[in-house]
Order: structure tokens, then C-alpha cells, then sequence
């Protein structure tokens, strides 16, 4: 799982069916120091994020488990919202 | 999943025979401002786009998720069609 920071959402009326009732947000991959890494991705939403907030978020097919639904198109999903990190180098909470 | 622009379609007679029926299109990623960067994949369409709209693509093992492309040889498929995108907080 990575940490990252959603920054917006997209609209798709036109989606797989399996994903109709699910919010798509954009999330920026971060390190541990909640600093950018690299390109921004696209992920569902399972746990109700918002703008602004820093999430973790599952790749590959892992990301289908948290979805109540058998079989999806995802690569990605948002599956925790971060309130703190602690580590060696630094301890910061949430920017 | 990454945003893309679908640039063309591919046709493909001789192809892998559980490939039967799928539309191929290529699609050059974008980024969040739509500006083309430098990769490009051909995916399978699952939700009936055409050239020039602004897709979400999933790659890897997740798009044989799809009714169509389970248990087949697909590593990428157009899952979504964009209408809108806000970037609210960078």
C-alpha cells in the first residue's frame, strides 16, 4: 500500500457497470515525509475521502478485494484515511 | 488507473483466438492538465469510447476484471469515460 493525498475528483457517467455507485478521486503518491512522488493516479474511493486528505491507498488486483462487488476494473483503491505517521527519521502529523 | 486520450483505433486479424470480438484502441496518457505525455498503450474498450475522448485506463492483472476480458490474454482496459475532472487541492 502507498501513502498519498487526494487532490480532486473526476466525473464518468460512462463507466464499467460494475463500478456505477463508486466515487473516482485523484491521488497524489507521496513519501514518507508527505512529500509528491511522482505522477498523480486515479483511484475509487472505499472509505468516503475527501480533497485535501492524506489516504493510503492498494494497487493491482488487491484493489478489487475492498469493493462489494465479485469482479471490477480497478487497479487502484483508496482503502484508509492517515491521522498520523510516525517513523525514525521524522514524526509529523497529519500537513 | 491512469487518464488517457483514445488517438486511434488497431485492427488485428491474425491475434490470440479468445481476442475474438475485442475493440483495440490506443491510448497516449495525459496529464491531470490534459497535456499528452509519452506513453501509449492499446487497451481493450469495455465501456464503448471513440477517438478523442478522455478515458480512465486500468492496467495490469485488474483488467481481466471485466466479464469480457476474465482469463484472457489483456493487460489493459478503458474502464471509464471522463466527463469532468476538478483539481482542488495540489
Amino acid at each position: 500500500m502507498f501513502l498519498g493525498k487526494v487532490i480532486g475528483n473526476i466525473w464518468a457517467t460512462r463507466k464499467h457497470p460494475s463500478l456505477s455507485s463508486f466515487k473516482l478521486m485523484i491521488v497524489q503518491p507521496l513519501n514518507g515525509e508527505f512529500e509528491k512522488s511522482g505522477d498523480p493516479i486515479i483511484a475509487v474511493d472505499t472509505v468516503g475521502s475527501g480533497p485535501g486528505e492524506i489516504i493510503y491507498y492498494i494497487t493491482a488486483s488487491e484493489a478489487v478485494i475492498p469493493l462489494p462487488v465479485d469482479t471490477a476494473p480497478v487497479d487502484a483503491s483508496i482503502v484508509g484515511i492517515v491521522d498520523s505517521v510516525n517513523s525514525a527519521k521524522s514524526s509529523k502529523k497529519k500537513p | 488507473m491512469f487518464l488517457g486520450r483514445v488517438i486511434g483505433t488497431v485492427w488485428s486479424t491474425k491475434k490470440d483466438e479468445n481476442l475474438v470480438g475485442a475493440k483495440f484502441l490506443i491510448v497516449r496518457e495525459i496529464s491531470l492538465e490534459l497535456k499528452e505525455k509519452d506513453r501509449f498503450v492499446v487497451a481493450v474498450d469495455s465501456v464503448g469510447a471513440g477517438e478523442g475522448e478522455v478515458v480512465l485506463v486500468a492496467t495490469g492483472s485488474s483488467s481481466r476484471m471485466t466479464s469480457f476480458t476474465k482469463d484472457k490474454p489483456v493487460d489493459a482496459v478503458i474502464m471509464g469515460i471522463v466527463d469532468k475532472l476538478d483539481v482542488s487541492d495540489k
